[in-house]
């Protein structure tokens, strides 16, 4: 059993207090469960619905149909590259076999020591700056391969 | 022009109240307040603003709508869940000018008579939470936002509402939805947001680059603001250009400016002489043009009887080094991925499509492919629930009407033949 911090409680009520209903207060809760405990386990989605008061199945249908809350733990850096249209057109893809390459990095994967894992998104809106990722909550563009690797580095 | 939504971003403080202040922010608001709010829904009527999320909806018609409905408490919300491939242009308003958002909320608010808003903004834009968020405290504490605006009784709270990733929720009774903590998908309308929205209440949903757009026309009058650029759509417009041009990057210019002229001019043309091949001309959803194509006014009303539309401004330059098969299949996968699952022709046919493009572009279509690609495509088009398919279905239509020989060759050759 895990349960939230009187902290995050107290923040929960706060993002609670924004909306007319608890339910509507669902998606910022599993973004402060996901911060909280990592991913969104089994039990984290107990303790969300637990304190909002909404059911669980309701909770975790929500986690799970949208991209960006985690169904299993990450690495310690999530590195998040787009590869649509503006960014395929201008070497992403040739950045995915980088990153498989040089960090045994496949999308959807962790890397064996836990610092990375790699996410493929959906356009990230820097299409002007193409290629481009986010690692974590940091924006890097017009990415290559050696922009790359400084950029990693910075990540331990 | 000069910019108007865009002034002052290349201030590195433009952000900060106090320097949107200095350039006469806010002054909009403080006309506006004085106004009756059916005055102010006039001049946005005499502006002739248009929704710019994509579907060019005229603003002042939704906001009638909304505002003749009794039920209270409305609700307004601003869509900044831009999502739409090949879009950014409202992120440089979100992380350089919020004020300007707040503002034009804070107008739009009024004239409705709502005393809420949201803004529900994608999860891929971290940054512009913590700008947006920094921003509406500042407006509080200067009482630009709260139960007394300004001291005139005016009542208006705003909180931001971070998606997750799911570009379904650009549209709005899917945004509607996910505010609410639900799965973002589509309702059925009617009943409309206008009169059964958030909460089941009255609802506006307008974009980002709508919204910011009050401030300039409470300050210049509807009259004056209609003479800018289009006359049937009029003001300024963001135009976001990424691919091969020389300058890619986000441009303000007088709606309807013409395709080329954006693309030659403001982007310098073809990025290391290279020649045109393909522009996507707004976002991904909208049909492709081939380059003897793009004489057109970008406007919501010029781009349709040229074959496309201006849907978000989002033009994406191709040059000959791209296989059209490939980013067809892309684009295809895209749509899979963000289909919500909730009506069946766009959940299977986005998956079948894909499929079938994924295997001509790896060298192994068989003779009928194609056609069976529009026999699919066909079978969506108007049969969705919300236009999430039907742009899918498009996108491979308009593929193969300007570049059928490229996927005939792919087909026959078992190869891809771009580039040889």
């Amino acid at each position: 059993m895990i349960t939230f911090s009187q902290t995050t409680i107290k923040e929960i009520e706060e993002i609670r207090r924004k909306y007319p209903t608890s339910r509507a207060a669902l998606l910022p809760a599993l973004y402060v469960a996901q911060r909280e405990f990592g991913w969104l386990s089994p039990e984290a989605y107990t303790a969300v619905s637990d304190l909002l008061g909404v059911p669980e199945a309701i909770a975790r249908g929500v986690g799970t149909f949208y991209a960006m809350y985690r169904n299993k733990p990450l690495g310690r850096h999530v590195v998040q590259l787009c590869t649509n249209v503006s960014c395929m057109i201008l070497g992403a893809e040739r950045l995915v076999d980088f990153l498989k390459n040089k960090y045994g990095l496949e999308p959807g994967g962790t890397t064996a020591d836990g610092r990375f894992s790699l996410v493929i998104m959906e356009c990230i809106g820097a299409c002007g700056t193409a290629p481009a990722m986010l690692v974590n909550d940091d924006f890097y563009e017009n990415l290559t391969e050696k922009y790359i690797d400084e950029i990693l580095e910075k990540y331990r | 022009m000069g910019n108007i939504l865009l002034k002052n971003i290349e201030n590195p403080n433009s952000a900060e109240l106090c320097e949107y202040r200095k350039s006469g922010g806010y002054a909009g608001l403080q006309k506006a307040l004085g106004m009756e709010p059916k005055a102010i829904i006039d001049e946005v009527k005499k502006a002739g603003l248009r929704g710019r999320g994509g579907a060019g909806f005229p603003v002042a018609m939704k906001w009638t709508f909304a505002s003749a409905d009794p039920k209270f408490p409305k609700y307004l919300l601003c869509n900044a869940d831009e999502g739409e491939p090949g879009t950014f242009k409202d992120r440089p308003i979100l992380e350089k000018n919020p004020h300007i958002l707040i503002e034009g909320m804070t107008i739009s608010g009024y004239a409705l008579g709502a005393e809420y808003g949201y803004i529900y903004l994608r999860g891929e834009y971290p940054a512009a939470k913590d700008i947006l968020n920094k921003a509406i405290k500042q407006a509080y504490e200067d009482n630009l936002l709260g139960d007394n605006i300004l001291g005139k009784g005016v009542k208006f709270h705003l909180a931001v509402h971070q998606g997750a990733g799911a570009y379904i929720c650009g549209e709005e009774t899917a945004l509607i939805e996910s505010l609410e903590g639900d799965k973002g998908q589509p309702r059925i309308k009617p009943p409309f947001p206008v009169n059964v929205g958030a909460f089941a209440k009255p609802t506006v949903v307008n974009n980002v680059e709508t919204l910011s757009n009050l401030p300039y026309i409470m300050e210049i009058g509807g009259e004056a603001y209609a003479k800018i650029g289009s006359p049937d759509c009029p003001g300024p417009k963001i135009y976001c250009i990424s691919g091969h041009v020389a300058r890619p990057g986000v441009y303000e210019l007088p709606m309807g400016t013409p395709l080329r002229e954006i693309i030659e001019t403001h982007c310098g043309g073809i990025k290391g002489g290279g020649r045109l091949k393909a522009v996507i001309p707004g976002g991904i959803s909208t049909p492709v043009l081939p380059p003897d194509k793009i004489d057109c006014p970008m406007d919501f009303v010029n781009m349709p009887k040229h074959g496309s539309m201006l849907g978000s401004g989002a033009v994406i330059v191709m040059d000959d080094t791209v296989c059209m098969v490939k980013v067809c299949h892309r684009a295809l996968k895209f749509f899979e991925h963000e289909s919500c699952g909730k009506c069946t022709p766009c959940r299977e046919g986005t998956g079948w499509l894909r499929s079938i493009l994924g295997r001509i572009e790896q060298g192994e279509g068989n003779e009928g492919d194609i056609d069976l690609l529009l026999s699919v495509a066909g079978n969506m088009i108007g049969k969705t629930f919300c236009p999430l398919g039907d742009g899918a279905a498009s996108v491979v239509q308009n593929f193969i009407k300007h570049f059928r020989p490229e996927f005939e060759e792919h087909v026959r050759l078992k190869a891809c033949p771009v580039g040889k």
